[in-house]
């Protein structure tokens, strides 16, 4: 963590910073306070607010679907809730553009059909159109971390209210949501981190009239050549996120209650009579608008070839000879990007665990600075964490830049926050009683927890795992720095295929992005069908 | 084979929950620990179990200091007071965990969980997951579970706590059966006194961190060392008395000639709290005390009756069920001595 992390952001940190080989602060401070500065950082915290709290509300309805619900193929369903959050933002904002922009197929409708021209409904390059792009792409955080928890909570808790004389709306908002408060919090902050930082959304939905503060940073080192102010923003962004994440592992510290959890097929149902049945199709018809149409108009273009549809696309793809643009076969790109998700999945839930031991076990403050520190790859900016890599590692007396393994642990260092706060809150709420119950049965502290909160964990730690494998499969910033040429990663080889001219390459690169959907998917699902299979022993 | 406590004091910050607690307990013996809750029981069983290090004092099993013998080597079994069965396992999954730490043979695993489950009348329940089993279903795994790596001490928290009263008298009556079949020495923690007295060799009785008295059934509840455990076994005849050298005590209540065993607590006479056990008042119309009966309750095979002297709290008494006394008669009766016991005063035994 520290080589890996630390070493490098602090470096180029210092780099920015001090110019000349000495601290320049009044010269950094002087370059922050300017107003169109301060209007970024405004900007960052409102709209991420704003987006973290419609993403939350909106995610609740589902998360309580696939806790409390049983319905047909509910699984493979879960798997695609996570395909939009590992799509390259790059293709995430072309997806929507291709639904809501001026040549979507709905302003076709409204100019050609409605006769109405110019189009009212225009909303490339506004905040709606950022908003929405945020709520679809951080939905499967909160869905799946708050129905992780929901699923097993004791149903009976809600029973009890309404016994007590609470309608269905008191039993939840007084007895349910409190008690997903952590869950609730962890997902929050993620969504929370993942919106002030956004970079390619903002960039390509937003145009040039919004910035972030981590757009911020990319204008000024890459088109201003600013580090100075880019080093500044950097830590200014760090700084806020520190604050913020130290502040939300004491509020969490302090609001978990142990709870007794229960295996999650045992609290779902089948949804009974006429209510319960409409809230499952509004709910699913609500997402499939939400996650399905975008991702539909993606695989709509890879298919689309000139006037008519056809697979020429891929095929292009596939045929070695006439890869456009990069350097290896695309086929390379996904054997490349598998191998080093499968790493940094095992990197990341193996360090996860560790860490999520140590703030779940131990109280106070070391504990919550443990938990921010651990937060803060997310808070730092994906191409300031390659960039530093870049930079740093080269000065070390073994030369780790060219060393395979750098992808890997640069995607476990980004995926590990996922980690954490999937499995923090449920080793929080173990009984530690059960923990007791097998150390007097004669299992030693380490064998205890290896035989009662693993298993227990396992869940939060393969949903874990699969975030981790998603953040691998999708991530770019880092991996434009560090990878070598010869052996691109599928996001990678999107990116070049979009840098080329001409309907082909652009199709190709549709074609690439769909296969990174089917991939992730299908990998999502297997890391599922593989839970499933432990828990049968259990 | 005996656990020894000496001196033990264990303290959750500035809350002693154990203070200087001296406690032997002997092979094969069966101990109960009675108290209210809060009263520091629990915590007992966890010290020893190791889960607790006391502040002072010490915890040996054969006169082997325990203080450096970590929970899992000390060999001890602990049923938890709502069993805390894993509920990521099945019922053998459960009821094997104890045996497999310790690395016994598969086939030597099996017989001996199909063996202890058969002993608390489980057969056949192996592949059954634990949390869909009924709460007195669970207390059995949890039983067979303590039971199966035949451990040196039975610790039981509160074991029949949380079950409904038919099944209690059922499974209190298993337990005492299974206890002296198997010649376990036992550790067993109740806050109630028929379970307490129905299952010790000898009951340690404990109150606010301390334990106030160890004795056998019999002679605590023939004469409780304090009021304050009267009280708490459920007598209610409790009256202050000047007791005189010749062994007659003067309540409110009346005279009372005390038996031999009572009066030689007082030879030299002086005030004494006396406890009059329900049982020894009959009604005799030719008895000395009068009063007025103010209550009347129906336990089942005798009748209670509450009763007003001319002075001196209430008196309860035990009447025939079939045709007891009206709410507002009076009635006369009679003291047998040797329900009179002297629980405060004189000279401690």
């Amino acid at each position: 963590m520290l080589l890996f992390f630390v070493y490098p952001v602090v470096s180029i940190l210092l780099a920015g910073l001090a110019p000349a080989g000495q601290l320049d602060l009044a010269g950094a401070l002087a370059a922050l306070a300017r107003p169109h500065i301060r209007d970024v950082a405004w900007f960052s915290l409102w709209q991420a607010v704003l987006s973290t709290f419609l993403t939350v509300v909106l995610a609740l309805p589902a998360a309580y679907l696939f806790a409390r619900f049983e319905w047909p193929a509910k699984r493979a369903l879960m798997a695609l809730t996570i395909v939009p959050f590992v799509l390259p933002t790059v293709v995430v904002a072309s997806a929507w553009l291709a639904v809501l922009g001026p040549r979507s197929a709905l302003n076709d409708f409204i100019v050609g059909v409605l006769g109405i021209n110019p189009s009212p409904l225009r909303l490339e390059y506004s905040l709606a159109a950022i908003l929405i792009a945020h709520i679809f792409f951080n939905f499967a955080v909160v869905l799946r971390i708050v129905s992780g928890v929901w699923a097993q909570l004791d149903p009976r808790l809600e029973e009890a209210a309404r016994v007590l004389g609470a309608s269905r709306w008191r039993a939840m908002t007084e007895v349910t949501l409190p008690l997903l408060r952590p869950a609730i919090a962890s997902a929050a902050s993620i969504v929370f981190l993942f919106t002030f930082t956004s970079f390619g959304v903002i960039l390509l939905l937003g145009g040039p009239r919004f910035a972030t503060i981590e757009v911020e940073i990319y204008r000024q080192t890459t088109q201003l050549l600013n580090l100075q102010l880019a080093a500044s923003l950097a830590l200014v962004q760090l700084a806020a996120l520190a604050l913020l994440l130290f502040a939300h592992s004491r509020y969490q510290a302090r609001l978990t209650v142990r709870l007794r959890l229960l295996p999650a097929r045992v609290t779902a149902r089948a949804p009974h009579g006429r209510g319960e049945w409409f809230f499952v199709l509004a709910t699913l018809l609500f997402m499939a608008v939400l996650l399905g149409v975008p991702l539909l108009a993606l695989v709509e273009r890879s298919l689309a070839v000139g006037n008519g549809y056809g697979l020429a696309n891929y095929a292009a793809l596939f045929s070695g000879g006439r890869t456009v643009g990069s350097f290896v076969p695309p086929l390379e790109a996904v054997r490349n990007s598998l191998g080093i998700a499968a790493l940094a999945a095992a990197i990341s839930v193996t360090l996860g665990l560790m860490a999520s031991a140590v703030i779940a076990y131990r109280r106070g403050a070391v504990a919550s600075a443990f938990d921010a520190l651990l937060m803060l790859p997310l808070g730092t900016s994906a191409v300031i964490v390659g960039f530093g890599f870049l930079l740093s590692l080269g000065r070390l007396p073994v030369d780790l830049r060219t060393a395979p393994i750098l992808i890997p642990i640069a995607h476990a260092l980004l995926a590990l926050p996922f980690v954490v706060r999937a499995v923090t809150p449920v080793m929080r709420s173990i009984d530690v009683r059960l923990r007791e119950a097998a150390m007097v049965l004669g299992a030693s502290p380490a064998s205890a927890w290896r035989e009662v909160d693993l298993p227990l964990i396992s869940r939060a730690a393969l949903v874990g795992a699969g975030f981790a494998f998603a953040v691998s499969l999708g991530e770019f910033g880092a991996t434009v720095f560090i990878a070598r040429p010869d052996t691109p990663t599928m996001p990678l080889a999107v990116y070049r295929l979009l840098g080329q001219p001409g309907a082909l390459a652009f199709g190709q690169a549709m074609a690439m992005s769909t296969l990174l959907m089917v991939v992730t998917a299908s990998s999502v699902l297997l890391i599922d069908r593989f839970r499933r299979g432990t828990a049968g022993q259990l | 084979m005996t656990l020894r406590l000496a001196g033990v004091t264990v303290r959750f910050g500035h809350f002693a929950a154990l203070t200087d607690v001296d406690l032997d307990v002997a092979d094969g013996v069966r101990l109960t620990v009675l108290g209210p809750s809060g009263a520091g029981k629990s915590t007992l069983l966890r010290v020893v179990a190791g889960l607790e290090s006391p502040v002072t004092g010490s915890v040996s099993w054969n006169g082997r200091d325990l203080r450096d013998v970590p929970v899992h080597e000390r060999g001890f079994g602990l049923m938890f007071q709502d069993y805390v069965l894993f509920p990521h396992r099945d019922v053998a999954h459960n009821v094997a965990f104890g045996l497999r730490m310790r690395r016994d043979g598969s086939a030597a695993t099996n017989a001996r969980v199909a063996e202890v489950l058969e002993m608390v009348g489980l057969r056949g329940y192996e592949r059954r997951s634990v949390t869909q089993l009924s709460g007195g279903e669970q207390q059995r795994v949890a039983l067979a579970r303590a039971l199966a790596p035949s451990p040196r001490l039975l610790m039981l928290d509160e074991p029949l706590g949380a079950l409904d009263r038919a099944l209690r008298q059922r499974l209190l009556a298993d337990l005492r059966e299974l206890f002296s079949r198997l010649a376990l020495t036992i550790l067993y923690v109740t806050h109630d006194q028929e379970e307490a007295l129905a299952l010790g060799d000898r009951v340690a009785v404990m109150r606010a961190g301390r334990v106030e008295t160890v004795l056998p059934p019999v002679e605590l509840w023939r004469s409780p060392p304090s009021e304050w455990i009267a009280r708490f076994l459920g007598f209610t005849n409790l009256i202050d008395a000047d007791v005189g050298t010749d062994g007659v005590a003067a309540t409110a209540w009346g005279s009372f000639q005390l038996a031999p065993a009572a009066a030689r607590r007082m030879v030299d006479g002086g005030r004494a709290t006396l406890l009059i056990r329900p049982e020894g008042i009959r009604r005799d119309p030719a008895g000395p005390l009068v009063g007025r009966v103010t209550e009347r309750t129906l336990h089942g095979d005798h009748t209670l009756l509450r009763v007003q002297l001319a002075a001196g709290p209430p008196l309860e008494l035990r009447s025939d069920w079939l045709d007891p006394p009206d709410v507002g008669d009076d009635i006369r009766l009679a003291v047998d001595p040797a329900a009179i016991s002297v629980v405060d005063g004189g000279d401690v035994e």
